[in-house]
């Protein structure tokens, strides 16, 4: 069908026609997101409730056109692209609704609104939603449900899954349902909400979200712990979360991060340290102040070399600053960056350490280190120039050895970023050809015509990592 | 030839962090008005995926305000990619005669002639005699160059001050062994509409220490002619102010326009491929400061207190291409008797955007509404300026809500001047 026949069956759903985006311009502009790869949609879309999205998911099916959730496309494993053409559903701009519920302690969200704003609007009544990807000032709540996102307070506070009781889906096949509901425990049949969580768009068009608010921490201690040796620093990891204290963050810096934010803007980091870790607690002022002297000790035990704690909120501000300013430091020499999400258990930390040590040597490639290590998130970030071919398949090789060295020793291909396109090509190494298959058939269960989101998830046969735009 | 900055564009990597602070993404909802999507399709372009005819129109809706710049975690160069798209289109629209001789005459001649010249400029009284006068009016009618509405022109008329020219002298010495010597930078369609303004910002560095001097040779700063894509008539223009400048020798160069002065900072940049020109160019943009810069380093006499409540609207070139975000409000707040309330989101641009709000006068207003509401939230008596396109859209938002009569629109200079019983 051509662009003009499909728009002509889409205007009777769409209630106002500049909804409907089909200048070449407005395509190209549908056809990315923040990886790799460039994929023309035929029309994109700007739904507003679920009965237009029911529609569009019934005329879907009946002229099997693949459908695209999109959010703001800060994906960085190609969830939102449009490998089969076909509509681009731009769900960003729907937001009207956010609705805070101080009593029942639970906002209630159309799907795009800001992830940063549902945080603000809690706050007025002294709540916070936790989830905290370093996106959320960008990324809507419809993209950050579909990836299961989490950020560094993922250690304390869990991920995005953990605060969602209740959803509107609009299915494959175009039925408006309810999963869950408004409390925070329900067990009336399947947990299709946590399925559709993580689900990257593929099971269902999310509508509609029902969160659960978390009370204020009152007050945060913050510190920052030298290491000359990676290893320790694991250990010094351990120790802390086995000694009864869970920090809010526990982020971890290696050497060659430190360096290029050091490069970048000279902070007096120690550029000669193999590892640095920045540690937050929250909780309740006299507690923390108590822990955060525990914790300093325990890192000097672990052989530190300098461990310094925050007085003010200032100083405070001034050690994240450094953790900050990692994204636009490491490119600096070369813009392509390959953010990589692979997680270990905490405990195999420094082994991973030492593997992507190796990998680095290996493939002659800039990685650089950091992450949640709290949680055992790291993010082992290539950084690259995508025009330069030979370069780019070396890295293709090394990324793909990451995956295998976090899987052979008990980990996952991705801690928050999620499948999409990028790693679909290495789900049967983690789940083994059965997991995998029970995941495709849940999927045939709910898309039979497989028109949402096409082409993700599942590897094509033969499919491998690619790693440059086209 | 002009060329697309392809390769600065390979600097996005798409994260999508710009999207936020872009005025034109939120007010028309699309990623094709946003940085993240011009980027791409200043890419695009490049790479003959998509027609320049395709690429004008989002360019065209670019406010150039360069919001995007600022919070950009990889230093993309979106004001360099902007302006090489324009001029390519510019270029192209030239050779492929899609602008007709007519129109090509009409635009050289409000760029090169009419906006540089003085007479011309100080013979027209107000924007829409300007329009008028200038013969603009004729000829953007017969030859449909531009599509100015009169209408869109009468919403300016309304809000346009009374130009009074009196005569000024050439060098305002200063009084005690001066501070700093300075050049002042009048600019053009400022120092028509706006004399009193810069009357005022001579007087005040004159009270403050300074030797204030006006280069008579002096032009145009070039800033619209370089957002319309004509960046030779610029490079022109950027080289005669080098040159009237380099005449004395000045500790700085000042100007109260943050429009201008944001073109003045960037002629190093924008000579930087003309080896003879480079090294003097990157010298003047070095010595080209807002006037908030100089005044907030010195002392003001301060004689009585402004008993308002203000508020205070950046203007984007001052802020995210000169960089100056504390100075003015520093000054601002140092102002006696003021109640300084700050606007939320105060760093969305108004939507002025040099002509912008002229050609693209229903996306322009949809920003101004969009201000207009978060001004309302805080309810002041005063909105403070430090630009002169930013003034008058102000004064347009401040008419659409029939705010008139309770908020005034004034440029900061006007409320330095006023505490230090400058008349
Ligand atoms: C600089 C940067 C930093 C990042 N940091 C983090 C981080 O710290 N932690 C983290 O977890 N991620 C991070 N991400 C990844 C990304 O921001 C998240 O995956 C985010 O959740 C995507 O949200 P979005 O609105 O951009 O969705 P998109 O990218 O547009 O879409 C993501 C997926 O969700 C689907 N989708 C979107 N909306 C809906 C809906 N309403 N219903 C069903 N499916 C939908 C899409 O089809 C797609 O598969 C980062 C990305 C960038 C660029
Ligand atoms: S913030 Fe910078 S890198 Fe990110 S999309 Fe915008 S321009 Fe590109
Ligand atoms: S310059 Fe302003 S209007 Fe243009 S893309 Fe950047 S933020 Fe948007």
């Amino acid at each position: 069908m051509n662009q003009e026949e499909l728009a002509q069956l889409l205007k009777p759903i769409i209630k106002d026609e500049k909804r409907i985006l089909t200048d070449k311009a407005d395509l190209y502009s549908y056809s990315y997101d923040a990886s790799f790869g460039v994929h023309l949609p035929d029309i994109v879309v700007q739904p507003k409730s679920a009965e237009e999205v029911a529609d569009i998911m019934k005329l879907a099916n009946e002229y099997k056109i693949p459908v695209y959730p999109r959010g703001k496309a800060t994906s960085l494993s190609g969830g939102p692209l449009p490998v089969h053409g076909g509509i681009v559903l731009d769900l960003s701009t729907w937001n009207e609704k956010l609705e805070v519920d101080p009593e029942d302690m639970v906002a209630v969200v159309s799907p795009g609104v800001i992830t940063a704003d549902i945080n603000d609007a809690a706050l007025k009544y002294g709540f916070i939603f936790p989830p905290d990807p370093s996106s959320s000032n960008v990324a809507t709540i419809g993209g950050i449900l579909a990836e299961n996102s989490g950020g560094p307070r993922g250690l304390k506070y869990g991920v995005t899954k953990d605060y969602v009781i209740g959803l509107e889906v609009v299915t494959p096949e175009g039925e408006i349902i309810r999963t869950g509901g408004r409390t925070v425990k329900n067990v009336t049949g399947y947990d299709l909400t946590k399925l559709i969580v993580g689900s990257e768009g593929t099971l269902g068009i999310i509508t509609e979200a029902t969160l659960r608010l978390f009370p204020k921490p009152q007050a945060t201690e913050t510190m920052m712990a030298v290491f000359d040796n990676i290893v320790d620093s694991g250990k010094a990891i351990t120790k802390i979360l086995s000694s009864g204290i869970l920090p809010s963050k526990l982020e971890i810096m290696d050497q060659s991060t430190i360096q290029a934010v050091e490069a970048y803007e000279p902070l007096g980091l120690p550029v000669d340290a193999e590892a640095m870790l920045l540690i937050e607690l929250d909780g309740h002022p006299a507690a923390i102040k108590e822990e955060i002297t525990r914790v300093e000790a325990v890192c000097e035990d672990t052989g530190a070399r300098e461990v310094q704690v925050a007085q003010t909120k200032e100083e405070a501000a001034e050690l994240w600053r450094a953790r900050k300013l990692v994204s636009p430091a490491i490119v600096r020499e070369k813009p392509t960056k390959i953010s990589e999400d692979a997680t270990v258990p905490r405990s195999k930390i420094p082994e991973m350490f030492q593997r992507l040590k190796e990998i680095r040597e290996k493939y002659k490639i800039d990685l650089v280190v950091f992450g949640h290590a709290g949680d055992g998130n790291l993010h082992p970030n290539i950084i690259a120039d995508k025009r330069d071919k030979e370069e780019m398949r070396r890295v293709e090789q090394a990324v793909e050895e990451i995956f295998k060295a976090a899987i052979e020793l008990g980990g996952t291909l991705s801690g928050e970023h999620g499948i999409g396109t990028l790693k679909a090509p290495f789900m049967e190494m983690e789940l083994g050809a059965a997991g995998l298959d029970m995941m495709k058939r849940i999927k045939e269960s709910w898309d039979p015509n497989n028109i949402l989101n096409p082409g993700k998830i599942f590897p094509k046969p033969g499919q491998r990592l690619v790693l440059t735009d086209g | 030839m002009a060329e697309l900055a392809y390769e600065a564009t390979f600097d996005c990597v798409q994260c999508g962090y710009c999207l936020p602070a872009c005025p034109t993404y939120l007010t028309m909802g699309k990623e094709t008005h946003s940085p993240r999507g011009r980027i791409n399709l200043v890419k695009m372009a490049a790479e003959g995926k998509i027609t320049y005819d395709e690429l004008e129109g989002p360019i065209n809706l670019c406010l150039g305000c360069r919001a995007c710049e600022v919070v950009c975690p990889t230093n993309v160069q979106y004001g360099k990619i902007l302006d090489s798209a324009k001029e390519v289109i510019q270029q192209y629209k030239k050779e492929t005669k899609k602008i007709t001789k007519r129109a090509k005459l009409f635009q050289e001649f409000v760029f090169d002639r009419a906006i540089p010249n003085r007479k011309v400029l100080s013979t027209a009284a107000s924007g829409l005699a300007l329009y008028q006068k200038t013969g603009l009016q004729t000829v953007a009618r017969k030859t449909k160059a531009i599509n100015i509405l009169p209408e869109n022109l009468r919403t300016f008329e309304k809000v346009l001050p009374k130009v009074e020219r009196k005569k000024r002298e050439n060098h305002y010495p200063a009084k005690l062994k001066p501070k700093f010597r300075i050049g002042f930078f009048t600019g053009c369609i400022m120092d028509t509409m706006f004399y009193d303004i810069n009357t005022k910002s001579i007087r005040l560095l004159q009270e403050a220490g300074c030797d204030v001097t006006i280069i008579k040779e002096q032009t145009c700063c070039g800033a619209l002619q370089n957002h319309s894509g004509e960046t030779e008539i610029t490079k022109r223009l950027a080289k005669e102010n080098i040159q009237a400048f380099e005449k004395e020798d000045f500790d700085y160069v000042v100007n109260s326009i943050g429009g201008c002065g944001a073109q003045l900072v960037e002629y190093d940049k924008l000579l930087a491929d003309e080896p003879e020109w480079a090294d003097r160019a990157k010298r003047f943009a070095e010595k080209n400061v807002d006037i908030s810069v100089i005044l907030s380093q010195l002392e003001l006499p301060y004689e009585k207190e402004v008993n308002r409540v203000v508020t205070y609207q950046p203007s984007c070139h001052l802020s995210n291409v000169q960089k100056r975000v504390n100075e003015p409000l520093e000054l601002l707040k140092s102002i006696p008797g003021i109640t300084y309330v700050e606007l939320p989101d105060k760093n969305m641009c108004c939507g002025s955007a040099g002509i912008y709000n002229i050609v693209n006068y229903d996306a322009s207003m949809e920003i101004l509404d969009e201000k207009m509401k978060h001004v309302e939230k805080v309810n002041p008596d005063t909105i403070v300026t430090s630009n002169p396109g930013c003034h008058l859209q102000m004064k347009v938002g401040v008419e659409r809500e029939g705010l008139a009569e309770k908020i005034s629109v004034v440029h900061l200079v006007e409320l330095l001047a006023e505490a230090s019983g400058i008349e």
